[in-house]
């Protein structure tokens, strides 16, 4: 993780991050706005998702339906998510086709349109995405288990928001979202590709410098109270199969804690990449849980996830129970392996191995164009890209003692939610 | 020509930079190097899939390919999976249809590691009782989720109506009834009946040189001989519909409905190939999910997705839209859809639509081609389908072929709109 890349900031505040790579005739334009479901205030959550879907609708400049044809018609692909901390835009094209994306890009931070008359019928679109979700049980448990986790700052929320703030939000609501937080210097542009640094950085100036600078809206300053008994919640629906989550606190990215807490997951449950594109994970199969769980047939799957955010966030661990098993078995098999962490130190080998394992998965991410330009941008949006370049040397730092300290610590009973979704015939009449 | 993009052809893999050598035992092996990035993908597959499946025991070789790492002559589950996690590897099997796939990665230093395991796993794998029934619990448990996922529930069905009988239209991954009965005598007696090297095909893509590649995979794999190995069967024929069947399948506690209309679709090796894909890319792919997308999603709201797919396998394929609906608005969905298809099979496509989607057809190419599986599925296709060393290269040509007369005649020998399976499944209608 050792390549140069610039990293500069025009003078509207715009930062940029550029990096060649050479390898094939593509480049990767991403544009990060410090922007999610942590700024939504109760009533208005889900806006920053729906403010993205509306970026898609066009400008008086390039009309809905312009866009994404030219950008077909070139062999490109485009996107957008719409995180907790941010939200992001990305367009991977032919290297010779990539001033597109600059010029869409630099339109849509501004002109968009907001036509009423597609206000209403992304309304649907995003309802309709929502309900997809409550087709899941693992949305409806995940969904239970965040807001009870997180009672009073944002993250609360899911993303997609909740559904009577998604019928009430009005085409207002949307543009001052939008007006208040895409902003030059409230954003983050990455491309990474066949290009020419210099020239590219004239091309960046010459479409993004003339846009003016704003005073980005607030963000929130909730700190969550801490837990002092453990909650537990059931949520029933139809279907076979019990699914249990336990969600315990976890700390911001830039915390110290965090590199020590990524070990403890890996161990625990397992490693997680920071592929989004291309690479994909590995099995967990000798992770701790995965034995005393799947092995022990108490669980026929494990999974742990850590999120990198700005504010202190969720380690969440979640089982699907055997069927033959009770979803207690499980959580006492569980928890004798969280207090195996509390007790025994780790070994130097355990972390060796574990940056082992990130080191390869950084390798088959770097295949991939569009991957490396994610990279540039994504740590920016909770720290820095020294987070980043950092990460597998900060893993190999960790020591045994800074694990158990963060199982002490953070993995106590009485800090945590435990919620089961639990199979009932006929649980919907 | 010139009006299309100009594709150089030198980044394309071909026969200058594709290694091919069939051993003496049968296995074909493929082999690109990419130095880039420290990583090797290794995917192929052998002429063991559900096509051998008997009728009452559907998910055979779905089960049988599941228990090949679950302990060998040498090694017991737990050792594999440390040999390859711990060096951050990956390796696993599944079944379609004609194959049982596998696919893995590593970085260039554990190849060795990797084909010995692959070698082992095809070759020893003891299929200890145990591992038997912890695999069965985490199958059928996967079953039962995939029974309550109305998106999975559609398509099966949708598969069923259009090829009835034959192998394309039952899971591979059998039901609950068929897989709790399989025993572990008969994994072992269908590892023993149908895996062997005849027709197998190994692709290693990566940082290797095709050369090492191949004696890599000579020396794990070289020496493999099965003369029980039995040819495939003859396949039933595959009967179109008569008539319209309308179907909806409730399943209560849902939210959001999931739609699959279609009919059958042209084989790979159909001349009506090239046509077909670009006219369904018009219909449902181009921009923002072509025609078809447009209108029920764009302009009308009515779904999160809506969208239409081309699967052209072996001996036939499938023509499909699907999109996910609130149950309120499905009649409206279907109908819209409707009109589109009549549109489609009555007026063709325009030459500028033609156009639009060769350019992306085209143009996309090299974007698919750029991490090592990308690559890795690109040489199995051409083995797969036959299409030559020089395929890739000649794409471009064979793209920019295709008239608007051409896809017309793809479309009406496929498309009748009064000969369709439409599936929904969601809440009770």
């Amino acid at each position: 993780m050792s390549e140069s890349i610039l990293q500069t900031t025009l003078s509207n505040g715009l930062k940029v991050q550029l990096k060649e790579i050479h390898t094939a005739p593509i480049i990767s334009h991403w544009v990060w706005y410090r922007v999610g479901s942590r700024d939504e205030a109760p009533g208005l959550t889900g806006i920053s998702h729906w403010v993205e879907h509306m970026q898609f609708k066009g400008t008086p400049k390039l009309p809905a339906g312009i866009l994404d044809k030219a950008i077909s018609r070139d062999g490109g692909f485009w996107n957008a998510f719409t995180y907790l901390d941010w939200t992001t835009f990305f367009e991977t094209m032919p290297a010779d086709k990539i001033d597109l994306a600059l010029e869409l890009e630099s339109d849509r931070m501004f002109n968009c349109l907001y036509d009423p008359q597609e206000v209403e019928s992304e309304r649907t679109v995003i309802i309709s995405e929502r309900e997809g979700g409550e087709n899941e049980p693992l949305f409806r448990l995940g969904e239970a288990v965040q807001s009870a986790a997180i009672r009073q700052h944002p993250y609360h929320h899911e993303v997609i928001g909740e559904k009577e703030d998604l019928r009430k939000i009005t085409r207002e609501d949307l543009y001052q979202h939008y007006r208040r937080y895409y902003l030059p210097n409230n954003a983050v542009l990455c491309l990474a590709g066949d290009f020419d640094t210099q020239k590219m950085l004239n091309r960046i100036e010459a479409v993004y410098g003339g846009l003016p600078a704003g005073q980005p809206g607030p963000h929130p300053q909730i700190q969550e109270p801490a837990h002092e008994a453990e909650e537990r919640l059931v949520i029933t629906g139809e279907g076979e199969t019990t699914f249990l989550q336990v969600a315990y606190p976890a700390p911001a990215a830039s915390h110290p804690d965090f590199f020590a807490y990524t070990l403890l997951d890996s161990l625990l449950a397992g490693p997680s990449g920071l592929n989004m594109f291309g690479g994909g994970g590995i099995s967990n199969k000798t992770s701790r849980l995965y034995r005393a769980l799947v092995e022990k047939e108490l669980a026929v799957a494990v999974s742990g996830g850590l999120q990198a955010t700005i504010d202190p966030f969720l380690y969440t661990a979640t089982l699907t129970i055997h069927p033959a098993r009770r979803f207690e078995e499980a959580l006492q098999a569980f928890d004798d392996e969280i207090r195996r962490l509390q007790d025994e130190p780790i070994t130097r080998a355990e972390i060796i191995r574990a940056a082992k394992q990130a080191r390869a998965m950084f390798a088959y991410g770097s295949e991939n164009i569009t991957n490396q330009a994610f990279w540039l941008g994504y740590a920016e949006m909770f720290d820095h890209y020294e987070w980043f370049l950092n990460y597998v040397a900060r893993l190999e730092q960790v020591t045994p003692e800074q694990v158990q300290r963060i199982a002490q610590t953070y993995l106590q009973p009485v800090r945590r939610v435990v919620g089961v979704y639990l199979p009932e015939k006929g649980a919907s009449e | 020509m010139s009006a299309y993009p100009a594709v150089v052809n030198s980044s394309l893999p071909g026969p200058q930079d594709i290694t091919r050598t069939v051993l003496p035992n049968g296995i074909t092996v493929l082999a690109r190097s990419n130095f880039n990035s420290q990583s090797v993908v290794i995917s192929g597959y052998l002429q063991s899939g559900s096509i051998f499946d008997p009728a009452g025991k559907l998910g055979l070789a779905n089960f049988t390919s599941l228990v090949l790492m679950r302990g060998t002559a040498r090694r017991t589950f737990q050792q594999i999976y440390d040999e390859l996690e711990s060096v951050g590897a990956s390796l696993g099997f599944n079944a379609s249809v004609h194959n049982t796939g596998f696919g893995g990665r590593c970085l260039a230093e554990d190849l060795p590691m990797l084909l010995s395991l692959l070698s082992e796993s095809l070759q020893q794998p003891v299929f200890p009782p145990a591992d038997v029934e912890r695999v069965r619990a985490q199958l059928l448990t996967r079953l039962a989720m995939r029974d309550q996922d109305t998106g999975d529930v559609a398509d099966l069905a949708f598969e069923k109506e259009i090829f009835g009988d034959h192998p394309y239209g039952c899971p591979e991954d059998g039901n609950p009834e068929t897989v709790r009965p399989i025993t572990r005598d008969e994994l072992a007696d269908f590892h023993r009946r149908h895996y062997g090297p005849r027709g197998m095909v190994v692709a290693v893509v990566g940082a290797v040189s095709g050369d090492q590649a191949v004696d890599l995979v000579h020396q794990a794999l070289g020496s493999w001989e099965n003369t029980d190995q039995e040819p495939y069967p003859p396949l039933p024929e595959i009967k179109p519909l008569a008539a319209t069947v309308r179907r909806h399948i409730p399943l209560p506690g849902k939210f959001q409905t999931d739609l699959v209309m279609g009919t059958i679709g042209p084989r790979r090796s159909s001349p009506h190939f090239h046509a077909a894909s670009l006219g369904n890319s018009v219909l449902g792919q181009f921009g923002m999910m072509g025609r078809i997308g447009d209108v029920v999603r764009e302009q009308s709201g009515l779904a999160y997705y809506a969208s239409t797919s081309l699967n052209a396998w072996i001996d036939a394929g499938s023509w499909e839209i699907s999109a996910g609906v609130n149950p309120a608005n499905l009649q409206k969905a279907i109908d819209l859809i409707l009109s589109e298809l009549r549109k489609f099979v009555e007026n063709g496509v325009s030459q500028e639509e033609l156009k639009d989607s060769q350019t992306n057809f085209i143009g996309r190419l090299p974007l698919s081609l750029e991490s090592n599986s990308g690559v890795a599925n690109a040489l199995l296709n051409i083995e797969r389908f036959e299409l030559g060393l020089d395929y890739y290269q000649r794409y471009a040509d064979l793209i920019s072929a295709v008239t608007p007369e051409m896809v017309l005649e793809a479309a009406r020998a496929f498309i009748d709109p009064d000969k369709l399976a439409i599936i929904s499944c969601g809440p009770e209608g």
